[in-house]
């Protein structure tokens, strides 16, 4: 494991020199370093890259960590990674993904994970993106996210990319089975001419089912920002998305929220606000002794946080 | 007496060129409780937002503790030590209450200090300090909280636009029980602008603004005579309590 992987691993996935439980590090498209824990086993893929994590059901209060690095230019990681999660099991799942190039060849990970949670299971999944170094290679993370809730089993997503990365298309989608809950909490800043486009679809097909999602993002510069969520309520459920959006300097956002009610008991709700930092909330920071800008900085990280 | 706060013959105009105040002059004592009142339109917010350097007056000098402050913005009059409580608060999405008390007294604090400041507005600590200063907040939450965030820098001059305004009546009656608090512990000097009689009678001094100058000042017996006498002078410019 090279320094630069330490480094990102530091950043995304708060490595102090060894992970608490199981895990696996991928290092520019190769194992770095796997263990697997009495209840949680990792496995390569056979028929193409990526990983197999099996969580034994009744699994309580452990986590796995699976961080992918890509620590210079010319990589194009492409990663399949499948997570098991056992009945009436409750884990934390961590996977960040760092970026570093000092050249002009660009970067690339693309990770596929798809969440299969039996019934009654309870999943944090905590993934963080950052890009690093000085290069002017295009530094690029497209994750894909596929979830598949049973009965009463409970998804926590808290995605947050908050700067360094150029080009990003996230993409995603869940179907949720009775009483399942999904909540989804993502945070995005970018700057530059840095681009993101989130995309979303949540199908509610289990009565009682809900899911509650909001996107927070800051888009600075020149830099542009799609949101897209399409939320389907199939049965009697309740839906919430939220997108906020702060703009500055020349930087775009784009919302497009969709809602679909399929059944007479679904309860589907959407908020969306995007504008520059209210004056007023630079007015108030100052008047407590803070500079425009320490104030802008302050509303702004208080916002992603 | 010393003077902490000097306005010399203050005037603004509105972008339009509309008069709002007109050669105003004031001082506020060091260690006392000034309430500005008088008539909606007649110049109160204003005056508040010049002292905190919000709006910029278009002639006229400011000095606090002596110190010509009329140049001076409004992060420079902050650190000076003007404190200035908002009319409606700011609401913040992500940002806590801790945070923001934290914000206020530029320092990380214990737990007890908040406590104390939390207290002192009629809120549990432990209930808030967690919660996001947003829309979930009640009127009457987000006054108290506002409240709590200047009493954390113990500034040597704090300024309230309009404490009561948007506030419940329940929510009001531990407001006055605050502010009598606040009088009864005064440290540094405290302009309030307030309709309320309750606050106009906690004050050292009354100052009527109308048609954007002090109308009249004096002590509350006296001034509280001559304004629920002569509402021509004061044009109806403070509630009394038996309204509620």
């Amino acid at each position: 494991m090279n320094e630069i992987t330490k480094d990102l691993l530091r950043e995304i996935s708060d490595w102090d020199g060894e992970f608490k439980g199981a895990y696996n590090i991928r290092e520019n498209g190769q194992c770095a370093g796997r263990v697997s824990s009495r209840n949680i086993k990792i496995e390569s893929k056979k028929d193409k890259p990526g990983l197999e994590i099996f969580i034994a059901a009744g699994t309580k209060g452990e986590t796995v960590s699976i961080p992918a690095c890509v620590t210079h230019g010319n990589v194009d990681d492409l990663v399949y990674n499948d997570f098991f999660v056992g009945e009436d099991s409750d884990v934390v799942i961590v996977a960040g993904c760092g970026i570093h190039t000092e050249t002009g060849e660009p970067a690339r990970h693309n990770g596929i994970h798809r969440f299969f949670l039996g019934k009654g299971s309870h999943v944090k999944y905590l993934e963080k993106h950052i890009g690093k170094g000085h290069g002017t290679g295009l530094r690029s993370i497209d994750p894909v996210t596929e979830a598949e809730l049973e009965e009463d089993s409970v998804l926590e997503m808290d995605t947050a990319q908050i700067g360094g990365v150029d080009r990003t298309t996230r993409l995603t989608s869940a179907k949720l089975g009775k009483g399942a809950k999904l909540y989804i909490r993502e945070r995005i800043l970018t700057e530059k001419a840095q681009t993101a486009k989130t995309d979303f679809k949540v199908e509610m097909n289990g009565r009682d089912s809900g899911v509650d999602l909001i996107s927070r993002s800051v888009a600075r510069d020149d830099s542009h920002q799609e949101y897209h969520s399409v939320i389907i309520g199939n049965a009697p459920c309740t839906g919430h998305s939220e997108c906020d959006a702060i703009i500055s300097e020349n930087g775009k956002v784009d919302a497009a929220p969709e809602l679909h009610a399929r059944d007479n008991d679904a309860a589907l709700i959407h908020e969306a606000a995007i504008g520059k930092i209210a004056g007023e909330q630079i007015l108030k920071l100052r008047t407590l002794g803070l500079t425009e800008e320490e104030a802008e900085a302050t509303i702004i990280d208080g916002f992603l946080s | 007496m010393i003077e902490l706060l000097r306005l010399e013959n203050i005037s603004w105009n509105t972008p339009d060129g509309s008069g709002i105040l007109h050669d105003l002059s004031l001082t506020v004592p060091d260690g006392k409780l000034i309430v500005i009142t008088g008539p909606n339109g007649g110049g109160k917010t204003t005056l508040a937002k010049i002292i905190a350097g919000i709006y910029k007056q278009n002639s006229g000098r400011l000095f606090l503790d002596d110190r010509d402050i009329t140049d001076l913005d409004i992060t420079e009059r902050a650190k000076l030590g003007i404190s200035f409580a908002f009319q409606q608060p700011v609401r913040f999405k992500g940002i806590t209450v801790r945070k923001l008390i934290e914000l206020a007294a530029g320092e990380k604090l214990p737990l007890d200090r908040i406590c104390s400041y939390m207290s002192k507005v009629g809120l549990c600590a432990e209930e808030y300090i967690d919660r996001e200063v947003n829309s979930t907040l009640s009127g009457g939450e987000i006054k108290r909280i506002e409240i709590a965030t200047v009493l954390a820098r113990h500034s040597a001059l704090t300024v309230f636009d309009e404490p009561e305004a948007g506030i419940d009546l329940w929510s009001f009656a531990s407001l006055i029980k605050t502010f009598e608090e606040i009088r009864n512990t005064l440290n540094g000097s405290i302009v309030i602008i307030s309709h309320q009689e309750r606050i106009l009678r906690i004050a050292d001094e009354i100052a009527v603004v109308a048609d954007g100058t002090i109308k009249a000042k004096g002590r509350p017996d006296d001034m509280m005579k001559l304004l629920a006498e002569n509402n021509s002078v004061t044009g109806k410019c403070f509630r009394q309590e038996e309204m509620f």
